[in-house]
């Protein structure tokens, strides 16, 4: 009897809430615009987002541009280079934005399979290479010459290294040359893999808070950079030509021109996006100051990319189609 | 979760008979004279025959599964296998993803919000769980599907729901009836564990790629990686639970005149069902653990909020969402595990529990408010959307970071020398005895423990496990990883045994202690890895710590269920003849769980096993390296891939080495 009385009230608590709730607004009420009122039609867009913040920020940019300016229907997916590149060909992927050399894809996807093209430069440059905290460069100020690092090659020792100084590196999607350069650089120096990025700048935040040292493959542009402001280590110059021969590379890495590559069905259709996407350009400390909305100051891309978008209008109507 | 306990791998395999070789005394003499005569040989010939390869060089067979790979991408568009199979079912699988995905989580063109909202998901997951389960893990359902939304992760989670929902029901569309057949025939059994073994030891980072190569980029890829784990968990704990009735029951059945049909549909699956839905269960845990993962390639969810959160080290971010999926997996967890006992309870026709019109009536009153929530959340805002101003998610965030940064300035100190002291004084010596030996004195050695350990059986297995990896050209990085991984394993099962006693002898421990257990084991390895790096640096060691916290709790839920095993009576007796604490524990209590010990071994080192990958992130190196950087990079593919056989072939060694030797300990103390 009383299970029973309990299901009476919860009915009428539950048809007092229905006739209470009926107060409120309804869906779809004032959800008319949408849009935003695109002028020209657009369509679909799909950017791959690949997985780090100075991407993030490009995307987070152009996918607000193409929105709003352009009336986009613009879907972002987050995926790995590799992967990204792969769906070029299913029309699953329109556009990758920021592209760190990969000749290998290159060749695979735009000279063999025909699926990309290539787009032109970000505007934005890449620099790899070796860095250390900045406490170190200030304490061992001939410690960012390579030539000098043996002497101090005691210091980088740890417990994966094997007797020798430990040179750290990252995120195995960046190509390294770096066992061979030590080897031919003859440096007692064990190239030791973090893994990922991750683990890369947690450890070169903690050597620098604890003032512990380290050595490491790092690049720019990368949003930690201004956290942290690393100190490059000087290699041998980069000679056109001195990287050919993996296994006898003895020189720096070369500065990359970043690019974007986009599907060829989607350039070849044109239209607003592909034009967005082939006029789009700005600098390494644009992209930073975004990459910061976003890594350090904690705001969503979308927000980042709209205070960027209002703050820089001239640079943005430069990427519109002219109509 | 409770019900943990079932292993991933072939759970408690049917007795062989096999002749007791070698007991007791005379096994251990054997065991030494074969690490001495290691010992010897490994002085003489340390360094030679090694097979070591760089982390950038290829073997034949890494540039064969290269070239497959390129040929598949190359000819997908114009290959009728792709055009009319693959494309097909993954059209069916993405519309049954965007179907659940429109009803809970997408918001709709034109609406703004999905079909249903918060109010109604929350009251038919409270009425669900309380129709199947009961009151109590009805108010956790909605307990917890409320905690989402004020997370301010209410969208992501339904995202996660929906996608698990659909893989979860494929998985069991396909693997009930797998399981029944295979638990009706042993021959079916037979052909389809190592299958099974296959799927939940390959690492997913290795078929990741590939997959979007076959299912494209979208729902489909996801929910198929995640089927793929979380398949074999069903299959075979329901073959488990159809060839547990007894021959006696389905006997009397054929006796009667019962078709084979009827015998399934009358008898077989009412008395399996109890145990089936441990399985289902067990796939729900699993296709939770593939969030994080399948997010790589662009599933929709939780996962994603903990992998971009990663990109700028977050960790109060990767918390928050992580949080979210151990509340899931509890909440998912306690509902089915309830409704199991309730399956169990109706099965013996408990009292109370079933049928009547007064329950009849109950359950119409309970749809009834149910849909009226759902009604209110299809037309109203207020019940679509969850209301912004109750987001805790920041406040959850920023605590957990401020935790973390205080661990990580105060204690990063005495870690680094923890991990000094081990690495030196263990793990390098061990390491360097593995990797230093010539590839056929390792085999040797592993093939004469798994003879003396478990028998002709376990030798044969190790040997052609061994032949394999030798075969995938990165023998050198195996050995790396198989020294981490029995360091790993063996620390595992010390504080397994010690807490499992523990909570074995006191349920008041049990208690505090089990959830705290289940949020290390759902809780995605990703977002303790920064502090773990903080605390450890990239090295080995955090790989073993990472893989430490993700199998002790499996550990040390097998060893209570072992101590608590033991019959009280046995226990009484022992104390009452004047047998102190640790007496009791080490004379009587441990030795007559020697079997459950045996099996806590076993799936320690499967789930360590498990962690190869996440080791790998974090400065392990080795295969976890290998299969890492095969997925990042094109070249390394074919080496990723190898690697990732390697650890498969691993793992298969190893759980046939220890389940032989579990059947003799079995045998022996029982």
């Amino acid at each position: 009897m009383r299970k029973r009385k309990l299901g009476t009230t919860v009915l009428l608590a539950t048809v007092s809430l229905v006739l209470a709730g009926c107060g409120g607004a309804k869906v779809g009420e004032d959800s008319g615009g949408g849009g935003g009122g695109g002028g020209a039609d657009c369509g679909d867009f799909n950017i791959a987002v690949n997985p780090w913040v100075g991407y993030e920020a490009d995307a987070a940019v152009v996918g607000y541009v193409a929105e709003k300016n352009l009336g986009c229907n613009v879907t972002k997916k987050d995926l790995k280079e590799e992967v990204a590149w792969q769906g070029f060909g299913t029309g699953e992927v329109d556009v990758v934005l920021e592209n760190w050399g990969h000749d290998d894809l290159k060749k695979k996807y735009i000279d063999d399979q025909k699926t990309g093209v290539r787009v032109g430069s970000t505007g934005n440059t890449g620099t790899i290479g070796w860095y250390v905290p900045p406490w170190m460069a200030e304490k061992y100020p001939d410690i960012t010459d390579y030539k000098n690092l043996n002497k101090y090659a005691d210091m980088f020792k740890t417990s994966e290294s094997g007797g020798k100084g430990q040179l750290l590196d990252g995120d195995p999607s960046f190509v390294t040359n770096d066992a061979a350069l030590v080897k031919n650089l003859n440096l007692n120096f064990k190239v030791v893999y973090a893994g990922s990025e991750t683990a890369l700048i947690q450890s070169f935040r903690q050597a620098e808070k604890d003032k512990k040292p380290m050595i490491g493959y790092f690049y720019e542009p990368q949003w930690f950079m201004l956290e942290v402001k690393l100190a490059h280590v000087k290699l041998p110059e980069y000679k056109t030509g001195c990287d050919a021969d993996a296994e006898k590379v003895a020189c720096d890495y070369p500065p990359y021109d970043l690019d974007k590559i986009a599907s060829k069905k989607f350039m070849d259709a044109g239209g607003p996006a592909a034009d967005l996407v082939k006029n789009f350009k700005w600098t390494n400390d644009d992209q930073n100051l975004v990459a910061k909305y976003i890594a350090v100051d904690k705001m969503s891309p979308e927000d980042a990319a709209e205070k960027w978008v209002k703050d820089n209008k001239s640079k943005v109507d430069a990427w519109l189609p002219k109509s | 979760m409770t019900t943990t306990v079932a292993p991933p791998t072939t759970p408690a395999a049917e007795p062989v008979p096999a002749p007791a070789r070698a007991r007791g005394p005379r096994r251990w003499l054997a065991i030494v004279s074969i690490l001495a005569g290691w010992l010897v040989f490994f002085v003489i010939f340390q360094g030679r025959a090694t097979l070591e390869l760089a982390p950038a060089q290829l073997t034949g067979l890494h540039r064969w599964f290269n070239d497959l790979n390129d040929t598949i991408g190359a000819n997908r568009n114009s290959n009728p296998i792709f055009l009319y199979f693959f494309n097909e079912i993954r059209l069916v699988i993405d519309n049954l993803v965007t179907g659940f995905q429109y009803l809970v989580s997408k918001p709709i063109a034109g609406r703004g919000v999905p079909l249903i909202g918060w109010l109604g998901v929350v009251a038919i997951a409270g009425y669900v769980s309380w129709v199947f389960g009961n009151v109590r893990v009805a108010i956790l359902a909605v307990a917890g599907f409320v905690f989402f939304g004020l997370q301010g992760l209410w969208e992501e989670s339904m995202d996660t729901l929906a996608l698990t929902t659909a893989a979860v029901l494929i998985a069991l569309v396909i693997g009930i009836p797998l399981g029944i057949w295979a638990g009706m025939s042993p021959r079916v059994r037979r052909i389809i564990t190592p299958v099974l073994d296959f799927m939940q030891t390959m690492p997913t980072f290795v078929y990741l790629a590939p997959l979007t190569l076959f299912f494209l980029i979208g729902p489909a890829s996801a929910t198929i990686a995640t089927l793929i784990f979380a398949m074999p968990p069903a299959i075979r704990i329901t073959a488990h639970a159809i060839a547990e009735v007894p021959p006696s029951t389905r006997e009397a059945a054929d006796s009667l005149g019962a078709t084979g049909g009827q015998t399934l549909v009358k008898v077989l699956l009412p008395m399996a069902k109890r145990t089936i839905v441990v399985g289902i269960n067990q796939t729900i845990m699993a296709a939770l653990a593939m969030v994080t993962i399948a997010a790589l390639i662009d599933a929709p969810g939780l996962g994603k909020v903990v992998v971009k959160a990663l990109q700028s080290l977050d960790v109060g971010t990767a918390f928050n969402a992580g949080l979210a999926i151990v509340v899931m997996a509890v909440v998912l967890d306690r509902v089915t595990t309830a409704a199991g006992d309730r399956a169990g309870l109706r099965l013996r026709g408990a009292a109370g529990v079933s049928s009547g019109r007064q329950r009849r009536i109950q359950v119409a009153v309970g749809g009834v408010v149910a849909l009226a929530c759902v009604y209110l959340s299809y037309t109203y805002v207020w019940a679509a959307e969850f209301p912004v101003d109750w987001n805790i998610g920041p406040w959850i965030s920023r605590t957990t970071s401020d935790i973390t940064l205080w661990i990580q300035d105060n204690l990063s100190v005495i870690t680094n020398d923890l991990r000094d002291a081990i690495t030196t004084s263990v793990l390098n010596p061990f390491e360097t005895l593995l990797t230093d030996s010539p590839w056929w004195l390792m085999c040797a050695v592993i093939i004469a423990l798994a003879y003396v350990l478990g028998g002709v059986g376990a030798a044969v297995a190790g040997a052609v496990c061994l032949a394999l990896v030798l075969a995938t050209g990165v023998w050198h990085d195996a050995m790396t990883t198989l020294a981490s991984t029995l360091v790993a394993t063996v620390a595992v099962v010390i504080v397994g045994v010690l807490v499992g006693v523990w909570m074995g002898r006191s349920r008041r421990a049990d208690r505090v202690i089990r959830p705290v257990l289940d949020a290390a084991q759902v809780m995605p390895a990703f977002v303790y890895l920064v502090p773990f790096v903080a605390l450890f640096g990239p090295s080995r060691f955090t790989a073993i710590v990472a893989a430490f916290v993700y199998a002790s709790p499996i550990v040390i839920k097998i060893v209570t269920d072992g101590i608590r095993g033991v019959s009280p009576t046995t226990v009484e007796a022992a104390t009452a003849s004047g047998a102190g604490r640790w007496q009791t524990i080490s004379k009587v209590q441990l030795p007559m769980s020697s079997r459950s010990l045996t099996l806590a071994t076993n799936q320690g080192l499967i789930y360590v096993l498990s962690m190869v990958v996440v080791g790998g992130l974090v400065g392990a190196g080795a295969l976890g390296y290998d299969v890492v950087a095969g997925f990042s990079q094109g070249q390394l593919f074919g080496k990723g891939l190898a690697a990732g056989f390697a650890i498969v072939l691993l793992g298969i060694m190893l759980d046939r080495i220890t389940q032989a030797a579990a059947r003799r300990t079995g045998r022996t103390a029982g």
